[in-house]
């Protein structure tokens, strides 16, 4: 098959495979490590046994998932060089330096106290044990700000000029802020953090609500289903202006993105579509859709008009526009799902709906909702940048290693299916058995009872 | 060439230099694994002297490769993408070794997960040092700066033996912290403390041999060069004395466990400052010269440079204020109260 054959094709697959993968891992070490700082620094307050064993309990689900975040983060950092040379020698002025800032202000501090955590309950006081905490949550929600000044530079690059040298054009930095806030950092960055914390609180909540239908660990429950609720309930309200201002940045700075989301092909005013289909070749959207309400959304007024897709040269035009029509749309939807859900769990945090148990599987399978919602989200925001992988400046396909061959990234291609796919199944049996032993085990007597054992 | 790109050159090697000293004890450690781990209780201990720290350690090769990237860009480029299935095989190493430790713990086959946390720290701790070799003995480079050689084409005496010269001074770093941090009078510190002494005899024989080929095989009719000659000189010569000394502290006593290892890590600082010393001005030879990738033809603006100063200004210290702290907190041998928790 061609596909198998064309390096441009396989370097995209290999990074959309490796990145969503990475993905996962990302919402699960940010959000989860939020709980995990909140639950210590409750265990710490209290002293209530319970509140140390759901801490601990917390705390192991936390550490093996944030090391998948780590191992797969490392083939993010290396994919730069390995597969996307020309990008790397075209960018380097800019890109490299939030990498650099990445490790040297938010990985150390994530690894380096993550050591406490994992060992050092024995050999330091618990005010440091609890600052630690608060350290690796700190540092996952700055390694995200230095990764989406990067990201975001190539949606909106700024702050640089493009110079010609003896070894082709590249980019030079002109000004450190302007590229590192750049028309799109804030908002990325505020949307994308919401989303990750939602998920960690979406996943206490599914915990919690298995508990309540297996009718067990009753304290756990109630206790983590409150933290799992509070969080989000304020992340999913912080969503809303998040999400908006993040549309409105991709509305005055993407417009050919902003077309492929909502599948417009001619100018006009941009309808805000709850369902629909893209007809790519006959260049017609089929949507149940209120006219001109993006345009509302962006600009208050359902009249003005924004650039369609044939505004723009066909080779700089979004391919698979049903695509990203459709994964921005389910994004939306799953948004739906969240609030909804949020809702229910809310209703059970006050007992509102008891013996209801198809409430509590909802909210067992809830956290379906927001992983897919950021994925989605990774989708729209990388397919809508196409063809370009520095908006305007450079195509994709001029951004490949030449060195590397087709064939080369089809072995690694296939390497990092198998060994990711292994990867997952350990994590998520581990997971499973942790939650299915539950945080009681944490608990003095049945500690006592485990060390008569063995 | 502009003093803020000599100032990175020397810092990056700085950062290499300090993955070299810390990551490169845990990945001997790794490999000395199945060696000396004989039973359930030296292999806990073994995790356990390096558990706390190795995560922060590997850090450091995150941040060299970021400051390459941000520094001299078309040195990333070229090396990532020429040593591909090298790297490759390192990354899924890195892989491999990340997860280990922590599935293990959880795990109902323990031996596979035993089987890849050796795995996963021989492959990069011999693989670093067969990547250095070819960065100074020249590789066949286009003007675009693309790799034109084959994957075997990397494996020379030269750069194998740099590649073990590597894996010998790891396994060398490793047996010195496994003899500082196991209990005193175990049988794993006396079986670690042992190795030092061969393990430090073979680090010296296989660095002579290294020069030996760099004379022989690699200098003549070639591009590669000694950059700053009397510098490397030195450096030669410090790693050889520092060796002897780390020797010389035998492989039985105790009381010499600390200094044998903090003379072993001089070793890699000695090993960092020859490469440094030999490369300069270059970054990666190239078999043309000509298309050799230069500090100058390299370094990025100095916008980025000045930028990446300040960051490293605010970072450095910082970084090292966690690292003393932490390891301050998990200073001393290892406790049975420890291999409890």
């Amino acid at each position: 098959m061609e596909v198998f054959s064309d390096p441009v094709v396989l370097a995209r697959l290999q990074f959309a495979a490796t990145a969503l993968f990475h993905f996962l891992f990302v919402p699960l070490s940010v959000g989860f490590g939020l709980i995990m700082a909140i639950l210590q620094t409750k265990a710490a307050k209290s002293g209530d046994v319970h509140d140390v064993a759901l801490a601990r309990f917390w705390l192991r689900i936390f550490t093996v998932t944030f090391a998948v975040g780590v191992a797969t983060g490392i083939t993010m950092e290396f994919s730069f060089g390995t597969n996307w040379a020309d990008y790397s020698r075209f960018v380097g002025d800019i890109f490299g330096a939030p990498l650099a800032a990445e490790a040297l202000f938010a990985f150390f501090l994530e690894s380096v106290f993550l050591g406490v955590l994992l060992f050092g309950r024995n050999r330091v006081s618990q005010r440091f044990y609890t600052v630690s905490a608060w350290l690796v949550w700190g540092g996952s929600c700055l390694s995200a700000l230095w990764i989406i000044i990067a990201n975001s530079w190539m949606q909106t690059p700024a702050g640089y000029e493009v110079v010609e040298t003896a070894a082709g054009s590249k980019a030079v930095m002109t000004n450190f802020f302007e590229a590192a806030f750049n028309p799109s950092t804030i908002q990325r960055y505020l949307h994308v953090v919401m989303a990750l914390l939602i998920m960690g609180a979406f996943v206490a909540i599914a915990i919690a609500a298995y508990y309540k239908l297996k009718n067990r660990d009753d304290i756990f429950a109630s206790k983590l289903l409150r933290v799992g609720v509070i969080t989000a309930i304020a992340t999913t309200v912080l969503m809303l202006p998040a999400a908006h201002m993040q549309a409105v940045a991709v509305v005055e700075n993407q417009p050919a993105k902003l077309a492929a989301m909502e599948g417009q092909y001619e100018t006009g005013p941009v309808e805000l579509s709850l369902i629909g289909w893209v007809d790519e070749s006959a260049q017609k959207t089929y949507a149940i859709s209120i006219p001109g309400g993006t345009s509302f959304l962006a600009d208050f007024d359902f009249t003005t008009e924004y650039p369609g897709l044939n505004d723009f040269p066909v080779d700089e035009q979004p391919e698979g526009v049903n695509f990203i029509f459709q994964s921005y749309h389910l994004m939306v939807a799953m948004f739906g799902l969240i609030a909804l859900v949020v809702l229910l769990a809310l209703l059970v945090m006050f007992d509102k709906l008891q013996g209801k148990k198809w409430v509590l599987r909802i909210l067992q399978f809830g956290w379906i909702a927001p992983i897919l919602a950021i994925e989605f989200g990774w989708v729209v925001a990388e397919f809508g940048r196409q063809p370009w992988i520095v908006y305007g400046e450079l195509k994709t396909a001029d951004a490949i290693s030449q060195s590397v061959s087709a064939t080369q990234l089809l072995i690694t291609l296939a390497l990092f299916i198998i060994v990711y796919v292994i990867i997952y199944v350990v994590w998520a049996k581990i997971v499973l058995k942790t939650v299915k032993a539950g945080p009681s085990v944490y608990l003095p007597e049945e500690q006592a009872k485990a060390g008569e054992e063995a | 060439m502009s003093a803020l790109a000599i100032l990175w050159f020397v810092l990056i090697a700085v950062v290499m230099a300090g993955y070299f000293v810390l990551d490169g004890f845990d990945l001997g450690v790794g490999v000395l694994y199945p060696f000396l781990g004989k039973n359930e209780q030296d292999k806990a201990i073994m995790r356990r002297a390096i558990g706390p720290v190795w995560d922060g350690n590997e850090v450091w090769l995150l941040t060299a490769g970021g400051a390459l990237f941000a520094a001299f860009a078309p040195a990333y480029a070229t090396s990532f993408s020429g040593f591909y299935l090298a790297i490759m095989l390192v990354l899924m190493g890195l892989i491999l070794r990340a997860v280990s430790l922590e599935f293990r713990a959880y795990a109902d086959n323990k031996g596979i997960w035993d089987w890849t946390f050796f795995v996963g720290s021989l492959l990069p701790a011999l693989l670093f040092g067969v990547a250095v070799g070819n960065v100074m003995a020249g590789i066949p480079l286009n003007a675009n700066g693309d790799y034109t050689g084959t994957f075997f084409g990397l494996l020379t005496p030269f750069t194998l033996i740099c590649g073990v010269l590597g894996l010998v001074q790891m396994l060398f770093q490793g047996a010195c912290w496994v003899s500082l941090k196991a209990p005193l009078g175990s049988d794993l510190r006396a079986s670690a403390s042992k190795l030092r002494y061969p393990l430090g005899i073979a680090a010296l024989l296989v660095f002579v041999i290294a020069t030996v080929l760099w004379f022989t095989t690699v200098l003549p009719g070639s591009s590669a060069e000694i950059g700053l000659t009397s510098l490397a000189f030195i450096f030669a010569f410090m790693y050889v004395i520092v060796m002897v000394l780390a020797i010389g502290m035998g492989s039985g006593s105790s009381s010499c466990d600390l200094l044998a290892f903090i003379l072993t890590e001089a070793g890699c600082v000695c090993l960092i400052g020859l490469m440094a010393a030999t490369l300069f001005p270059n970054l990666i030879v190239a078999t043309d010269p000509a298309l050799s990738i230069t500090i100058a033809s390299a370094a990025g603006s100095d916008v980025t440079l000045g930028a990446m100063t300040v960051i490293a200004v605010i970072g450095v210290p910082l970084v090292l204020f966690y690292h003393v702290l932490v390891y301050r907190k998990f200073a001393g041998r290892i406790t049975p109260e420890d291999l409890a928790h």
